[in-house]
């Protein structure tokens, strides 16, 4: 085990320093999802409107979206809005706000698309009974939607919970930074710690991606 | 009918987006340079004021006025910028910041950089200071000011023990030097001696492993580098500490902060008289570069030899 160098997580107090990466990351993450499921919701429903502007500017969002890596979101976020608006917003606000960006529009799209699966006679039918618009999505296609809804969203959600790693690139010490900081620190006494603490985070991730996927299956029976 | 117009009508917005947000670009730096100009007439004018100049960057007085210096070092560079095990950061960058905490008479915020932000983090005034190994380039200096410098660097040629190549000239016509692809001793090597051969490497383990296997008489690259390796690695010997244009590393501040620069070089200056640099050096870097190395990497009062 030693010449893997996990030992070096037991220096000090770098065990410690790894699991408050990972709070931070975990942060950023649930925050994001949260606001992500929320207005994602709200946006993919405006998607499936047949308003012209409405379709052209949700369209526009989503390329952004697609088009941008979530780095030069980042930096144009932290650094640009300081560049040409002089704000001053804190590095987690940053993060939270593109995760969030990107997680509303592809959760939009997720739900834009399930929402279409729905045969067009549920619609009918509901209208048929008498139900208005509001009533339709309430009580006909959203609880639908939502079932079709959860293995497409946990994939959105994991993704999203690993690529906060890119946040160590405005400023963020999270999991992974702490890991490439222990790792570089003890570079000369056991220079094959790398693969010791990799995997020690590898573990980390799958601690939190985990419960997650779990749920889905949970939430996918329960629903069904 | 409808939909060809709405694609049309979307790409076209699609297109005038990305045309608007390409001039925005432009103008940015334009607009950075002009809050910067403002910031420091403010601060001119009325240096009482609390001047929170939110964009462009702190004056010396400001920064004494709030307390809290934000020194930009690396993180997981070591020796040069680390965090060591119990979350402190320590490194030759770091003894130097924390003199310069000292002096200034403030507390010290640490701020985590990568090699890629470095620049964009002055530019914003997010930090005041970077001390991450920074390099002194021309292209560099266009985007930042640098105080005077406090190491060298140059390259260095590592060649085994029973064989030392202690010149460029000692290479035959037939042997082979590794580099690394992309590295300053590839360009080097490459213009200034066309003649010798080259085993180009993508990566600094694999290179590492060809040399080790005598793919090639010396290997080519920082001098830090390859100290480092004849250190930790029985049977090599840096022939050539010292190759081609001596680069120096340097403290550097965002573009126009007249005060904290004149500041900063009074500062090395004068840490000179007390040999601070080697003191440091001694500190933090005789583990991995050996005694031997001092007065070449050293850069001591600013000057360079």
């Amino acid at each position: 085990m030693a010449n893997l160098g996990i030992d070096v997580l037991f220096k000090g107090t770098n065990f410690l320093r790894l699991l408050q990466g990972l709070w931070v990351s975990v942060e950023i993450s649930l925050v994001s999802v949260a606001i992500s499921i929320l207005l994602g919701l709200v946006v993919g429903v405006l998607m499936t409107f047949n308003k012209l502007w409405l379709k052209a500017i949700l369209k526009i969002y989503l390329e952004i979206v697609r088009i941008m890596p979530q780095m030069v979101l980042l930096f144009i976020v932290y650094f640009g809005t300081t560049r040409v608006f002089g704000w001053d917003i804190t590095a987690e606000a940053a993060a939270i706000f593109v995760f969030s960006f990107w997680g509303v529009a592809e959760m939009g799209d997720l739900v834009r698309g399930s929402i279409k699966s729905i045969p067009k006679i549920q619609f009918e039918s509901a209208y048929a009974l008498g139900m208005d618009k509001k009533q339709t999505y309430f009580y006909i296609i959203l609880p639908q939607t939502i079932r079709r809804l959860i293995p497409l969203s946990i994939n959105l959600i994991t993704r999203m919970i690993k690529t906060t790693s890119l946040v160590m690139m405005i400023g963020i010490v999270e999991v992974l930074k702490v890991a490439q900081q222990i790792i570089e620190a003890n570079r000369k006494a056991s220079p094959n710690a790398a693969f010791g603490v990799f995997a020690v985070v590898f573990l980390l991730y799958f601690i939190v991606c985990w419960p997650i996927s779990r749920l889905a299956v949970y939430l996918e029976k329960r629903w069904a | 009918m409808r939909n060809k117009l709405l694609r049309r009508l979307s790409s076209g917005l699609l297109i005038t987006a990305v045309v608007a947000a390409s001039f925005t670009a432009c103008g940015s730096k334009e607009d950075a340079s002009a809050t910067t100009e403002t910031a420091s007439a403010e601060s001119n004018e009325d240096s009482t004021s609390d001047a929170s100049s939110s964009a462009g960057f702190r004056t010396l007085d400001e920064i004494k006025e709030s307390g809290t210096i934000n020194i930009g070092v690396f993180s997981d560079k070591s020796p040069f910028g680390y965090v060591d095990e119990n979350g402190e950061y320590a490194g030759y960058d770091v003894y130097f910041a924390e003199r310069i905490g000292k002096d200034l008479g403030v507390d010290i915020n640490y701020v985590s950089t990568e090699a890629a932000n470095r620049i964009e983090y002055l530019q914003t005034g997010k930090v005041d200071i970077i001390l991450a190994n920074f390099t002194v380039t021309e292209e560099r200096a266009e985007e930042v000011d640098f105080a005077l410098p406090y190491m060298n660097v140059a390259l260095g040629v590592v060649s085994p023990s029973d064989a030392v190549i202690e010149s460029l000239d000692d290479i035959g016509a037939d042997d082979q030097v590794i580099v690394i692809s992309g590295t300053t001793a590839e360009t080097y090597l490459t213009k200034n001696y066309p003649d010798i051969k080259l085993q180009k490497y993508d990566a600094y383990a694999e290179a590492k492993t060809a040399f080790e296997n005598g793919n090639g008489v010396a290997w080519a690259n920082d001098n830090t580098e390859v100290i480092a390796f004849s250190l930790e690695n029985e049977g090599y010997t840096v022939g050539i500490p010292s190759l081609g244009d001596n680069d120096t590393i340097a403290p550097a501040v965002t573009k126009g902060n007249e005060t904290l620069l004149t500041w900063l070089n009074d500062e090395i200056t004068s840490l000179g008289d007390e040999q601070f640099f080697h003191a440091d050096y001694e500190a933090t870097l005789l583990d991995t570069y050996g005694a031997d190395y001092e007065d070449t990497l050293v850069v001591e009062g600013g000057k360079v030899q």
